[in-house]
């Protein structure tokens, strides 16, 4: 009984949790709730992809209204992968939230942040895991809104300039996605992914069916940051609260690369979306343009967490590069640097998030000689800093192996060749921390600083570990992002 | 005629779209916060036109079954649209309260005194 009903749990759980939360409005009582939630979505997600992945897609309709007319929840491979993706982040983080929140957030308002963490899990579980795109929309709005009042709720009054102007990035992102979304209504008269993927086939000549195409890749672009969509991104990530960043830069953007990949694959179809339009070649200068770009504006920052927000840019260009290669390779590197991604920042974040809770500031020259005071944790971003890289041994490695095997076999060598020197930028941005953080003297702000508790060290070292460890033996991880692409290839829905 | 008839018959797609393009101008080009939202939300309501006009048909009726009629108005987009009016709400209301406490912490909410008095910004 409970079995049949995974789909729905995953979503309506969290859903549940955030609105005890908000009621008790206590946060001792809202970080075990949250905690709990995040380890039961774990599971959930688990069981979900342990199914399909040994028997195939999974549809589950909602409320018992058999689809098209009703929403349909449908697990394949390609979202299965994705919600495991979030939830098994949002659990990660959850150990590592009450210390970090605690010297961030005034004490009457951290029950309000695990509400609207809980919240945020909803919306990006709900986006991944349905099958309807209209529904799609709303729980990307969830997200969306749960994301902004995370945001604004950084110390920084900077923040809440951030968090207005993602508000209105977001806001006009998702509006466009609806203007596709009622475009193809118009067209297909369904919302279900699989009906509109086979009526879409009749129609697609038409200019409204282009023009739904047009607005959903801006709009979803909008919601991933692909350059130059990114604007609303660096200060979003850089005064937030730290479990807040860590969360959203491992996850939000990661699920609208799934919705992307949908539309392009499951629903569009390679064929149409490349074979007619010059779609290819817009992909491909915009994810090199965001893989430099980015990458240069990263090595010029003086804040830890401007600059690896400028990275979480150059690193999506990576991403969506593999979506314009669209061959096996390619896109099973868009796949696997997902989960990839969301591991290395995912770490990255959490040592800065630790610096800051005991130095208290995060711009580099507050960073002087930390190393020394902090090892293990600095030790962490080293390691995490490798696999930004893409050094052998590291996930950050297998992503961009796959990317250049896909560049290569597509004939652009070229891309190979530019996947290779991108990293060099990182080399740069990371040398900086590292040169700044281990061999430079304390300064007298720092000297007195402990190392982080070990409720911080022990989640960051286990991204850290999986950022290594997945890397060493990416037979799981490159194993079901391949099943995923083959999948979107194909057009199985 | 042919391209008159097509753009008059077409003018509830007008509207929507000069609503759209408006709201989405007066977001881009104001500087006070509090009126980029107003434009947020025009852009957001033009939207609902371009749903909800498509699924009037002409002589429908709402969808009723009943034996004197057989041609119905398409009840999904009203429901859709309901859903979004929500959504829209809330981005509006949540953002009203971002500027509220923007005006709190920097005392201006026009962008350009902003930047001017903190470049960091």
């Amino acid at each position: 009984m409970i079995l049949d009903n995974l789909p729905a749990l995953q979503v309506v759980i969290p859903l549940v949790g955030a609105t005890i939360c908000a009621l008790i409005d206590r946060r001792r009582v809202a970080w075990p709730i949250a905690l709990a939630i995040s380890l039961v979505g774990i599971v959930i997600s688990v069981a979900l992809l342990a199914q399909v992945l040994a028997g195939g897609p999974i549809s589950y309709a909602m409320g018992g209204w058999a689809p098209p007319y009703g929403i349909e929840y449908r697990v394949d491979v390609v979202n299965a992968y994705i919600l495991v993706l979030v939830s098994v982040i949002g659990a990660v983080i959850m150990p590592y939230a009450p210390r970090s929140v605690a010297a961030e957030l005034a004490e009457n308002k951290q029950a309000w942040f695990y509400t609207m963490y809980l919240l945020n899990l909803t919306g990006l579980l709900g986006m991944a895991i349905t099958g309807d795109a209209f529904n799609a929309f709303v729980f990307l709005e969830i997200s969306s809104l749960s994301s902004y009042v995370m945001i604004a709720l950084g110390r920084d009054r900077r923040a809440l300039l951030a968090a207005y102007q993602y508000l209105i990035l977001g806001t006009i992102g998702a509006t466009f996605y609806v203007i596709g979304v009622g475009l193809l209504y118009a067209m297909t008269g369904t919302l279900n992914f699989v009906d509109m993927a086979e009526r879409i086939v009749d129609v697609e000549s038409s200019r409204s069916v282009l023009a739904a195409l047009a607005f959903l890749t801006v709009g979803i672009s909008l919601k991933l940051a692909l350059f130059p969509l990114h604007v609303w991104l660096p200060n979003a990530y850089a005064y937030a609260p730290s479990v807040a960043t860590v969360f959203l830069a491992s996850t939000a953007t990661k699920v609208a690369v799934y919705l992307f990949l949908r539309f392009f694959f499951s629903i569009f179809g390679a064929r149409f979306v490349y074979a007619d339009l010059p779609l290819t070649e817009i992909l491909l200068v915009l994810s090199v343009a965001a893989m430099f770009i980015a990458s240069i504006i990263a090595i010029f920052q003086d804040d830890v967490k401007r600059m690896l927000a400028y990275s979480s840019v150059a690193q999506i260009g990576y991403m969506t590069l593999g979506i314009g290669i669209a061959n096996l390779n390619g896109l099973t590197g868009t796949i696997v640097h997902l989960f990839n991604h969301a591991v290395t920042k995912g770490a990255l974040f959490m040592a800065v998030g630790a610096v800051v809770m005991r130095v208290g500031r995060h711009d580099l020259e507050g960073l002087a000689g930390i190393g020394r005071r902090m090892p293990v944790t600095m030790a962490g971003f080293v390691i995490a800093g490798l696999s930004l890289i893409g050094v052998p041994g590291t996930v950050g490695f297998v992503s961009k192996w796959y990317l250049a095997a896909g560049a290569f076999e597509s004939g652009a060598w070229l891309l190979s060749f530019l996947i290779m020197a991108s990293s060099f930028l990182a080399v740069v941005y990371v040398g900086r921390v590292v040169e700044i953080a281990w061999f430079r003297e304390p300064t007298q702000a720092v000297a007195s600083v402990e190392e982080a508790p070990l409720s911080l060290i022990i989640p960051t070292w286990v991204l850290v570990a999986a950022s290594v460890v997945f890397g060493l033996d990416a037979a799981f991880t490159a194993g079901v992002a391949e099943r995923a692409a083959e999948a979107l290839l194909a057009g199985i829905l | 005629m042919d391209f008159l008839q097509t753009v008059v018959s077409h003018y509830n797609q007008w509207i929507a779209v000069f609503l759209m393009v408006s709201g989405l101008y007066i977001v881009v080009a104001r500087g006070n916060m509090v009126k980029k939202l107003v434009g947020l939300n025009l852009f957001q309501t033009s939207v609902y036109l371009l749903y909800i006009s498509p699924g009037k048909i002409l002589g429908g009726t709402p969808p009723i079954l009943a034996a004197e009629f057989a041609v119905y108005s398409n009840p999904l987009p009203h429901v859709l649209i309901l859903t979004a009016i929500v959504v829209g709400v809330a981005t509006l209301s949540l953002g009203l309260g971002l500027v509220v406490r923007i005006n709190e912490a920097f005392g201006t909410i026009e962008e350009e005194e902003l930047f001017a008095r903190d470049p960091e910004a």
